[in-house]
């Protein structure tokens, strides 16, 4: 049992505040202790890598002296009891884990998922709040909103997913790590009052499964001030810029406990934090409170002596509330104090090293552990009929009722909004451009998690190599039920394997993450959903890839491995299958070549447009392209088996491109002719552009704009 | 010519607006707390949520001590811009008639949009294309222009969404006004995230170069 390890490391019982303090830090959201062992089989390595996982978040180099970090981060426990706060706080604890490092947040990312919108007016709420909430804060704070995917399972009915992802952008001399630093330098904490909000939220929230009675824990959901953040962002990187700090780290879970713990263990000392210097919103908090209180927009510090007064001048000028709260020192403790008391006096080695870490017992299931959902199409419908279904439905239709509520282009740097192309692409001082993508499909890593998380890694590079950008890094969230169970655990197992394997075949490094297990309700657990974000760069913002079909009379063109299967496809899906079956298997080595060969025909400005193939197959990716480029496409290739050449799945490997017949020949094998005002498949379907973009704009649109809600 | 852009806690497209100013003359922030113009030629208020907007949008900006220089040196006849949270801010501070109200959909919207082009004589328009609208994103939740008829002149509507374009429910399809004398104006589209074709449009920079064209004029005067 775990407090009996406590009392062994201790030599004595714990005080309550410092039971607290472990609570906190040997929960699974602080500890990874269900996950670390595993996550060391990730390739975190490469040459472009400058912070690698551990620090605030990952960063890489994007030449010309700059560094881009990023992370991703769930959260989904707080966004499932308060949708709208949850989510605002999710965006605001991503953006400071970026500015930690010393970049400014550029772009801000979401990976959402919820239950069936049409089957449940909870979803509906839970869509409609939490895409407000991150509105909310990423709109407030001024940061481009630019990219996401969303999706709908009756798995994510009690607990939806909020993963928000944030970049930022750096000159290398200004990356900062959060291990403190030397003795006698002063811990300055920096930014809003400290207040009862999210109190236990790692642990109440974070770490343990949903059940009866979760309204009770509305308390332990933060409330977001980005109002106060930006003020926090701007004086944070002038603080940086004018080289006053020794080290940063943001307040996130588990309060000041976590940021102490972490920057005294990383930096092999000590500190001493005096509660009773610490701002407070309320009177009479405990000190226990105090420490594992979670109020948003706070940073800490270290400071060397002589620079105090200047950090406070640049405080003031932002009207930053900056307080000296503490010292570092060399005796490897962390003690709290009371004014004089001392109230708690742990080895940091014993919060942070010492927890137990626990192997998993997966056991792979004998039957899915999903229901099947309830059918939509019956079986006997006409290829036009399941094209227009599958646009029509919530996993597919347009986006655009969610992301117009974003903020997309603040920073002037946004080449490439949401819809425009497969990822979203920032430009560069200098001219080279940022292209980032996020994704994750659980029902395809329910059927298979290797192969299905694989397919993550790969749809998010085939999305990069559309606009025509070479990964340099990603970050993941690994979302998975309760590990403790055996068939989560092999889920998690093999997911990992999975995406490993992927990154290492593709030779993308991992410089971050995050770990949100737990993701059950009484009535199981979610799908597993390993999300991906990848960021990657291409010389040329001019020449960045899009979407639509532009030219008249331009060759359509299939490039890559194509071998779609309806396992776990959407069509499978709108039919009733349960996510069971076998994946495709996916020669790694031929899907390298595809991303490279769309990667340099769009670099070389040789393309009119590129998209890759998806959810929804072929047919929905010629959609895609008619609906984004106002200009239908005519088919001349046989099709023998429609169900499965056209709505078949096999994600990230192959690509519907356009362009100059003579271009696209030797990439690929050439399928039909970009021209009219319909999409016509011979022998299969005819479907006129105007109808694919009706059906495809109504289809969230329908339940976006009808949700009810009430506070 | 020299471009001033007045930096509130809570700013947001600041920076975009000095760069998009930059691209036709000079431009310096002003600092919210600060009372010295520094020479500016025209001020422009730009975007973002000053002071956090949590009171209603504008509504603290406007006693900023930057806020009564800029009061002043447009009742001196100078040119003042203001952009979403900027327009906002100069109808609080009663330099702009009417008021932004939330969207009729309450909620925020991103989107490009088309404008009409209302006055082809106007400081802050007579380098626009004649009878050719604009594309320039908007970007909001309170938006939704209203002024009683009474107190706005046809003349002062500089701008106005195309006919279907309007994303907000404003009054009359406005989306810029400006005051009696014409030297101040109000507008809620982003200018300055419509200034190069590679980031969606260029046809915000209009706007700029009919601010420096008169202040240049102005000089010769």
């Amino acid at each position: 049992m775990e407090y009996e390890l406590i009392l062994a490391v201790l030599g004595r019982h714990p005080n309550d505040l410092e039971l607290a303090m472990f609570s906190l830090m040997w929960s699974e959201h602080c500890s990874y202790k269900h996950s670390k062992r595993l996550l060391r089989r990730l390739p975190t390595e490469g040459p472009h890598v400058l912070l690698g996982p551990g620090e605030n978040a990952g960063a890489v180099d994007v030449g010309d002296g700059l560094a881009v970090a990023f992370k991703v981060e769930s959260h989904n426990h707080p966004s499932a009891v308060e949708p709208f706060q949850g989510a605002a706080t999710g965006v605001g604890g991503i953006l400071r884990d970026v500015f930690a490092v010393g970049a400014r947040p550029i772009a801000i990312l979401d990976s959402l998922r919820f239950g069936e919108p049409a089957a449940s007016e909870r979803s509906r709420y839970l869509l409609e709040r939490a895409v407000a909430g991150i509105g909310h804060y990423g709109n407030s704070i001024g940061v481009a909103t630019v990219g996401g995917e969303i999706y709908f399972d009756q798995a994510y009915e009690q607990n939806c997913l909020i993963n928000a992802m944030c970049l930022g952008l750096a000159p290398h001399g200004r990356l900062i790590r959060s291990a403190a630093v030397g003795p006698g330098n002063v811990l300055v904490l920096l930014g809003a009052l400290t207040g009862r909000d999210g109190i236990g939220g790692a642990s109440v929230l974070a770490s343990a499964e949903f059940g009866e009675g979760d309204a009770d824990k509305r308390p332990s959901v933060q409330i977001g001030d980005p109002f106060t953040e930006k003020k926090l962002l701007e004086c944070c990187l002038e603080l940086l810029e004018d080289d006053l700090l020794v080290s940063l780290q943001d307040l996130g879970a588990a309060g000041l406990t976590s940021a102490s713990a972490e920057m005294a263990s990383k930096g092999g000392l000590g500190l001493d934090l005096d509660v009773g210097r610490v701002p407070l919103r309320e009177p009479g908090m405990e000190p226990f409170e105090v420490m594992v209180s979670e109020s948003q927009e706070r940073m800490l510090c270290v400071v060397t002596p002589d620079l105090v007064p200047d950090v406070i001048a640049v405080c003031d000028r932002w009207e930053v509330l900056c307080t000296e709260i503490g010292a570092v020192t060399d005796n490897g403790r962390l003690r709290v104090l009371d004014g004089a008391e001392v109230v708690g006096d742990l080895p940091v080695a014993a919060l942070v090293d010492e927890c137990p870490m626990y192997n998993l017992e997966p056991e792979a299931p004998i039957v899915s552990l999903y229901p099947s959902p309830a059918p939509v199409l019956g079986g006997g419908e006409t290829p036009a009929e399941v094209l227009l279904a599958l646009l029509g439905s919530p996993n597919l239709a347009s986006r655009r009722p969610v992301f117009e509520q974003y903020d997309c282009i603040v920073g002037s740097r946004t080449v490439r909004r949401p819809d425009a192309a497969d990822a979203a692409v920032l430009e560069l001082p200098g001219g080279a451009a940022l292209a980032i993508s996020i994704d994750g499909n659980g029902r395809r890593v329910a059927c298979d998690p290797r192969a299905g998380a694989a397919e993550a890694v790969y749809e998010c590079s085939a999305n990069l190599a559309c606009v025509g950008a070479e990964p340099l890094g990603l970050t993941n969230c690994l979302n998975f039920g309760n590990p403790e169970k055996p068939h989560v655990a092999w889920q998690l197992v093999e997911a990992v394997e999975g995406l490993a394997r992927a990154c290492e075949a593709l030779g993308v490094p991992v410089v971050g993450g995050n770990v949100s297990l737990y993701n059950e309700a009484p009535t199981g657990p979610i799908l597993p959903t390993p999300v991906v974000g990848m960021v990657g760069r291409l010389p040329d913002a001019s020449r960045a890839g899009q979407i639509g079909f532009t030219n008249d009379g331009d060759a359509i063109a299939l490039v890559g491995p194509f071998a779609p299967s309806l396992t776990g496809s959407e069509l499978a899906k709108l039919r009733g299958a349960a996510p069971a079956g076998d994946l495709p298997v996916m020669e790694p080595g031929a899907v390298r070549e595809a991303h490279a060969t769309v990667r340099d025909a769009v670099c070389a400005g040789a393309l009119s447009s590129a998209h890759d193939i998806a959810e929804g197959g072929l047919a929905v990716a010629l959609a895609e392209c008619c609906v984004a480029g106002g200009i239908g496409a005519r088919l001349k290739v046989r099709i023998d088996d429609w169900v499965r050449e056209l709505f078949g799945e096999a994600p990230g490997c192959a690509f519907v491109v356009s362009g100059a017949e003579e271009v696209l020949g030797p990439l690929g094998r050439v399928i039909g002719r970009v021209g009219g005002d319909t999409l016509v498949i011979p022998g299969a379907l005819e479907v006129a552009v105007s109808e694919l973009r009706a059906v495809r704009d109504n289809g969230l649109l329908q339940y976006a704009s009808s949700a009810v809600w009430s506070e | 010519m020299k471009f001033g852009i007045v930096r509130f806690p809570g700013s947001c497209d600041d920076v975009d607006a000095l760069l998009a100013a930059q691209r036709v003359g000079e431009a310096v922030m002003l600092w919210h707390a600060d009372s010295d113009l520094q020479g500016v030629d025209a001020v422009i208020v730009p975007g973002g949520f000053s002071y956090g907007d949590y009171l209603r949008a504008g509504a603290i900006a406007r006693f900023a001590p930057m806020m009564e220089e800029v009061a002043e040196f447009a009742r001196d006849g100078g040119l003042v811009l203001g952009i979403c949270n900027g327009f906002q801010v100069l109808c609080e501070a009663g330099l702009l008639p009417g008021a932004l109200l939330p969207n009729i959909s309450l909620r925020f919207v991103c989107r490009q949009v088309r404008l009409d082009v209302m006055s082809e004589y106007s400081p802050f328009t007579r380098a626009c294309p004649l009878g050719e609208p604009l594309s320039i994103p908007v970007k909001h939740t309170t938006g939704r222009y209203y002024a009683p008829e009474h107190g706005l002149a046809d003349t002062q509507v500089l701008l106005r969404y195309a006919p279907g374009e309007n994303p907000n429910g404003s009054d009359r399809d406005i989306a810029g006004v400006c005051n009696e004398s014409g030297n101040v104006f109000g507008l809620m589209p982003h200018p300055e995230h419509a200034v190069d074709p590679l980031t969606g449009s260029s046809d915000g920079l209009a706007i700029f170069e009919s601010i420096r064209a008169h202040v240049a004029d102005r000089v010769v005067a």
